[in-house]
């Protein structure tokens, strides 16, 4: 058995794949809805297919079946509607979107959701290392454990792990929000600069300028809002991490501010 | 980048493991397109040996006398098996370059080993009762159709895609690796090593040998050295996550077992698939696939993970 889709994968000179290919137009459209068989589709076949019912037809409800764990799958959907994969997605799944709501039934490998900007994003299973690098806006949920370097450089929005998480989760954080109902890996929130991580399980050890922080009322509101909206059940108790500001010369003022008041 | 994969039947069944490793390695060809090996656990006859070795690189310019002192170098390998008392059942020649020979033999394997490659350009790359590694330039169709991997069968396998960064491209420099001296032991390896340089002057210092520049096979022999002391392979491997510094996802494996382990950061990728019957690992799920094409469960090993098989 060959590569799923490999054989059909061609090449330009300057090394894009597949410079030539068009949507496979395979999706079976019910009303607003439509569903598409990805098994046989290469990765950038999917992804057209994807945008061109989204965008083209302006479906809402697009439902992709046998994803195959193939890479980069539903990147790049910058309007509302909801996607369903009925299966796992390789690296760099749902990456650069900003509206969509997308449920994965399998399992996520590195890099989900990076750079996200807004919607919703379910992972039923597992998710790799580097899961929502860089995200700007709204919610990812991963129902099972991620690797490391959860949130790296995160930005803003809400990442919510249920199981556990491995090291170095929410290195550089600068903004937004990590609930993590399971143990966390050493270095926790290693250098961060701002945003919150919650933590339900054991905390192998914090990273450089990560303090625990003051339980504040927002605090109860904010995670008891979450797991209303993502049916999680009761909240456990959680312990609050933040940035002690020790590390970097924090001030107040934006630079163009600053030029003012000087 | 480089890409690693395993695979191991946990009741000991045998199974078309060259096949599926082939199918394996080709779905993360882009992970490295250099070169690609295996380490492959057949059935042991018994009392038999199996050495692979090669007399020359793939790349090897072919003077006016490459095809002559193939011939002599591989006359020569045959006649030191002999005077060190090694009874040959069978010499294969794979390439024109690349041997396979089953042998019957009760002596030291390190000085038989030291012996052959004492031959110009000779390299043994690997000596085993079941292992046996085959790896050249070209990707996983390109070496498995090229050696006739497909009708290989055992209980398990390891196997690697290379893309060069730190060493040239050739055999030397491409994986698995073999735990010289020790029959049946082989590595591959994902990252960079950066104590490397201190390691091999001190391993080459207690009688190891290194037939590449590539920090990778460090490990191997570093794995060796440890079981040479009387560590299991999973105290070896716990030992090198304190020992070997870098970042690093390594497979391990012997006659009857499959290891990984990952470094402090968990820097390198790795997704495990685990049932009752079989465990495959890979850099990416998609390899995995090839074998189980259906939904399946899998996860990443977190920092400092060890985890060993037993078939």
């Amino acid at each position: 058995m060959a590569a799923v889709g490999e054989k059909t994968i061609s090449y330009d000179a300057r090394g894009l794949s597949e410079p030539f290919a068009e949507a496979p137009r395979v999706a079976e459209v019910d009303g607003d809805a439509a569903t598409f068989d990805a098994k046989n589709l290469s990765t950038r076949q999917i992804n057209l297919e994807l945008r061109r019912l989204v965008y083209e037809e302006g479906l809402t409800e697009v439902t992709v079946e046998n994803p195959g764990a193939k890479h980069s799958l539903g990147v790049g959907i910058l309007t509302r509607c909801k996607i369903h994969f009925k299966g796992s997605l390789g690296y760099f799944g749902c990456g650069i979107i900003d509206g969509p709501e997308i449920t994965i039934d399998g399992r996520v490998g590195w890099s989900a959701c990076e750079n996200m900007m807004s919607g919703v994003v379910v992972v039923e299973s597992n998710a790799g290392s580097l899961t929502g690098a860089a995200l700007r806006g709204g919610d990812l949920v991963v129902k099972g454990r991620v690797g490391a370097r959860t949130g790296i450089d995160q930005k803003g929005g809400t990442i919510i792990v249920c199981g556990s998480v491995g090291s170095m989760t929410g290195f550089m954080m600068q903004r937004g929000r990590q609930i993590i109902l399971g143990d966390a890996g050493p270095g926790l929130g290693d250098s961060m600069y701002d945003g919150t991580i919650y933590v339900g399980g054991s905390v192998k050890s914090l990273g450089i300028d990560c303090v625990p922080g003051e339980w504040t009322d927002s605090d109860t509101e904010l995670i008891e809002r979450k797991f209303r909206i993502y049916g999680l059940g009761e909240p456990p108790e959680l312990q609050k991490f933040v940035c002690g500001k020790v590390l970097y010369n924090y001030d107040s003022l934006e630079p163009s501010e600053k030029k003012l008041v000087i | 980048m480089c890409g690693i994969a395993g695979i191991i039947y946990r009741d000991g069944s045998t199974h078309p493991i060259g096949d599926e490793m082939t199918r394996m390695l080709q779905s993360m060809k882009h992970r490295g397109p250099d070169s690609t090996g295996y380490a492959l656990y057949g059935a042991a006859a018994d009392g038999t040996l199996v050495m692979r070795y090669k007399l020359a690189d793939a790349n090897t310019p072919r003077d006016f006398e490459y095809e002559e002192r193939l011939r002599r170098h591989r006359v020569e390998v045959e006649n030191r098996l002999a005077r060190m008392g090694a009874e040959i059942d069978e010499v294969e020649e794979e390439t024109p370059y690349a041997f396979r020979v089953s042998f019957r033999y009760d002596g030291d394997l390190k000085r038989l080993a030291d012996i052959v490659e004492d031959i110009p350009e000779a390299e043994v790359l690997s000596i085993g009762r079941s292992l046996e590694i085959v790896k050249d330039l070209g990707d996983a169709e390109t070496v498995g159709g090229q050696y006739g991997l497909d009708s290989f069968n055992g209980t398990h396998a390891i196997g690697h895609v290379r893309m060069a960064t730190e060493s040239e491209v050739d055999i030397a420099g491409a994986h698995p690796y073999w735990a010289y001296p020790f029959s049946d032991v082989a590595v591959v390896h994902n990252g960079q090593l950066t104590n490397y340089f201190g390691w091999r002057r001190r391993l080459e210092r207690s009688g190891h040998r290194f037939m590449s520049e590539c920090d990778s096979e460090i490990i191997a022999v570093y794995l060796a050295e440890r079981m040479s002391g009387g560590d299991s392979l999973e105290q070896a491997m716990h030992a090198s996550l304190d020992e070997l510094d870098g970042v690093f996802t390594y497979i391990a494996v012997t006659d009857d077992a499959l290891g990984v382990a990952k470094d402090e950061l968990a820097a390198k990728p790795l997704v495990l698939y685990e049932s009752d019957d079989l465990v495959a690992i890979a850099s990416e799920e998609i390899a995995i696939r090839q074998l189980l094409d259906r939904e399946i469960e899998t996860y990443d090993p977190y920092e400092r993970e060890v985890l060993v098989w037993q078939r």
